[in-house]
């Protein structure tokens, strides 16, 4: 027989029996449709990471901070010593570890590693309120890496490190109740913001906007350029003669660096007492999460398959079994052991690929309108986030996968019915 | 062109065990019409299916044109049951769900003949049986006398050097397996196709050239008869 008839065959053969093939193309289904969303899920999530790690544009950069505080728990209190001691941050709970700040020392020593440039401590600046002539007062935070992260805009550009203007970018939902009209609008217009420093005293600082940021899952607070932070920063000291403490520095490693390269940096920082961390390390963890929730559907979803397998392997027992004539006849006219043996498995193909299309088919179906649905509700603060992503890959897995799992399901019959003699089928009554 | 060189059969296993042929030898010739009679249960099935390649001999040998059947490849035995054997069973074993050409093509499809002329082989061969308006019936619709004719139709369509026939009027009242008989008769004067009839139908084995008288697994009277 020919391979052309022999699928025609196969094909003809599965909808012979309707409602058998119907319910367990149904059982497939299921499999076919969670593992369809799981694996959009997954692509949605991590593709939209990606996309906020590729906007912030800060591939090259490490994030330090100290490592763990060097108060051992079981050594009572150390002595204090002004270059070296990094004093706590205050309560250290499971959320904030019990991680110290940085000093002028451990900047000194950043310098000295190899490897590593234009190393800067991030001062961290409280403002209190910003405020748009005319409108009112309202809260504000600067997100403390923004002078070295690209912002993901809506308008405007990005900030301009080595500008000695005051700039900020504004995130989108500022823009509206600062009277600013639309984002496009707000580019260009002044800004006032209010901060107290440490002795109480109250400062303002006029600033321009230069960009509006989307909002979004990494883009906590607006941005201010390395001007403006340490303008703020060095009027919030207010003169007094403590030493400086950073929660971060930001170092830059070669772009070129390898896997190996950032290891070995981040040994020598780790050796100084410190830590460093990548932008995709930071994002590892939110990644890792993803990952886990989608495995465990996934595990779900390839129970429900192989439940579905068993069906198939039922069904074209059962099939072999009515059959058994038939199969006796198309023997004795001289079909080969192995084109019955092909003929059964391509009917159980048939039957995973009938599965997993409608259940791919109904996934989009329903995942396409659901992605509108949240985009635009519960899911509207992170703009850019397709929840579900149904990328050509996934689907085509989903396919293969089945149709694999339908395939081995099918062997077992299919070899039942290949090894029938053709005379003992033809005497079966 | 068949010959069967001291056959022995047996069925089962152990105490249970049965022979169904016992050292049986006899020739075919081409363009003969031969019927093996006997006995219900006296081996003439058994035989007609070791002769047509179907099932192996315990003992003896088959040969196929001075070749022994046991030496060729499965895939030799299934190419010359599938090119020049035509068979009619002692049921008619049509696939009840599928159309009546679909059926009588079947052998063709195996041999792996293209769509098309498999279509135009078996209109043309349903013709010859007045089948033709059926072709797109479902088999299962069909009466019995025109099931075995449609029976018929599939064992030819390859066109065989032989039909091996199991009872081909076992089924039919004795009008309808008279025009059975006809067509078979026909085809073996026509077309000088080889004809092995299993029946107990005595006046369908007066009519073929000889006649082989099988009792309990052995050949007892091989008679020649005057045509
Ligand atoms: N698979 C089998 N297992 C056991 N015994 C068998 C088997 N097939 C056939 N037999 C026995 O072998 C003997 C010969 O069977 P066979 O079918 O050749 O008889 P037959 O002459 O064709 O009979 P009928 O005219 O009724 O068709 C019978 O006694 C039958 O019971
Ligand atoms: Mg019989």
């Amino acid at each position: 027989m020919k391979t052309t008839d022999l699928v025609r065959t196969a094909f003809a053969n599965t909808f012979r029996s309707k409602l058998r093939t119907t319910l367990t193309v149904l059982a497939l289904f299921i499999g076919a449709f969670t593992l369809t969303i799981t694996t959009a899920l997954g692509a949605g999530v991590s593709d939209y990471v990606t996309k906020q790690v590729a906007s912030l544009g800060a591939n090259d950069v490490f994030l330090i901070s100290r490592a763990s505080t060097t108060t051992a728990t079981d050594s009572g209190p150390q002595k204090y010593d002004p270059a070296t001691s990094s004093p706590g941050t205050g309560t250290s709970n499971p959320l904030t570890g019990s991680a110290g700040a940085l000093t002028d020392a451990d900047i000194t020593t950043l310098h000295n590693i190899q490897g590593l440039r234009d190393v800067a401590p991030i001062s961290t600046v409280a403002i209190d309120w910003i405020e748009q002539a005319g409108g009112g007062k309202y809260q504000f935070t600067i997100a403390p890496t923004s002078s070295i992260a690209q912002s993901d805009l809506a308008a405007g550009s990005q900030l301009d490190s080595s500008s000695s203007d005051f700039q900020v970018v504004l995130p989108e939902d500022y823009v509206e109740p600062l009277g600013l009209g639309n984002t496009a609008d707000a580019v260009g217009a002044t800004a006032t913001l209010g901060f107290t420093d440490v002795a109480g005293g109250t400062h303002t600082v006029t600033a321009t906007v230069v960009g509006v940021s989307n909002t979004s899952l990494l883009n906590a607070g607006a941005g201010a350029n390395s001007a403006l932070v340490d303008a703020v920063a060095e009027q919030q000291k207010a003169g007094s003669a403590a030493p400086n403490r950073y929660q971060v520095a930001v170092a830059h490693f070669p772009t070129d660096a390898s896997a190996d390269d950032i290891a070995q940096l981040k040994n020598d920082i780790a050796a100084a007492g410190m830590s460093a961390q990548t932008i995709e390390d930071q994002l590892g963890t939110v990644q890792t999460i993803i990952t886990g929730i989608t495995g465990v559907l996934n595990a779900f979803a390839i129970i429900a398959l192989l439940a579905a397998a068993f069906g198939i392997v039922n069904t074209l027992l059962m099939s072999v079994q009515e059959r058994t004539r038939e199969i006796g006849l198309m023997k004795a006219m001289g079909m080969g052991s192995g084109r019955i043996f092909a003929l059964f498995s391509l009917e159980a193909i048939v039957i995973g690929f009938l599965g997993s299309a409608l259940g791919i088919v109904v996934a989009i179906a329903v995942g396409l309108p659901l992605n509108e649905a949240l985009a635009s509700g519960p899911l509207s603060g992170l703009s850019g986030l397709d929840l579900l992503l149904f990328q050509p890959s996934g689907l085509i897995g989903v396919i293969a996968l089945i149709v694999v799992i339908a395939f081995l399901a099918g062997t077992l019959p299919a070899r039942r019915a290949a090894r029938k003699n053709p005379i003992d089928a033809l005497r079966y009554e | 062109m068949l010959e069967a060189r001291n056959l022995t059969k047996w069925y089962g296993k152990g105490e249970g065990r049965f022979q169904a042929l016992d050292d049986v030898t006899m020739q075919v010739r081409r363009g003969e019409s031969i019927a093996i009679v006997g006995k219900s249960g006296s081996g003439k099935s058994t035989l007609m299916h070791l002769l047509a390649l179907l099932d192996e001999p315990d003992g003896g040998s088959v040969l196929v044109e001075g070749n022994e059947a046991s030496g060729l490849h499965a895939k030799a035995v299934n190419e010359l049951r599938n090119r020049r054997f035509g068979f009619v069973f002692q049921q008619f074993f049509l696939t009840a769900s599928t159309s009546v050409l679909d059926n009588v093509t079947l052998p063709l499809k195996i041999a792996g003949v293209p769509a098309r002329e498999r279509r135009v082989r078996g209109l043309a061969a349903l013709k010859k049986f007045g089948l033709e308006d059926k072709a797109k019936n479902r088999a299962s619709d069909l009466s019995g006398g025109q099931k075995q004719r449609v029976v018929l139709t599939r064992a030819l369509v390859g066109e065989p050097d032989v039909i091996f026939a199991d009872e081909p009027t076992g089924n039919l009242d004795s009008a309808t397996g008279r025009v059975v008989e006809e067509e078979l008769f026909e085809l073996n004067r026509a077309r000088g196709i080889t004809l092995v009839i299993v029946t107990h139908d005595e006046d369908l084995a007066a009519r073929c050239d000889r006649q082989i008288q099988v009792r309990d697994g052995r050949i007892v009277d091989s008679s020649e008869v005057a045509a």
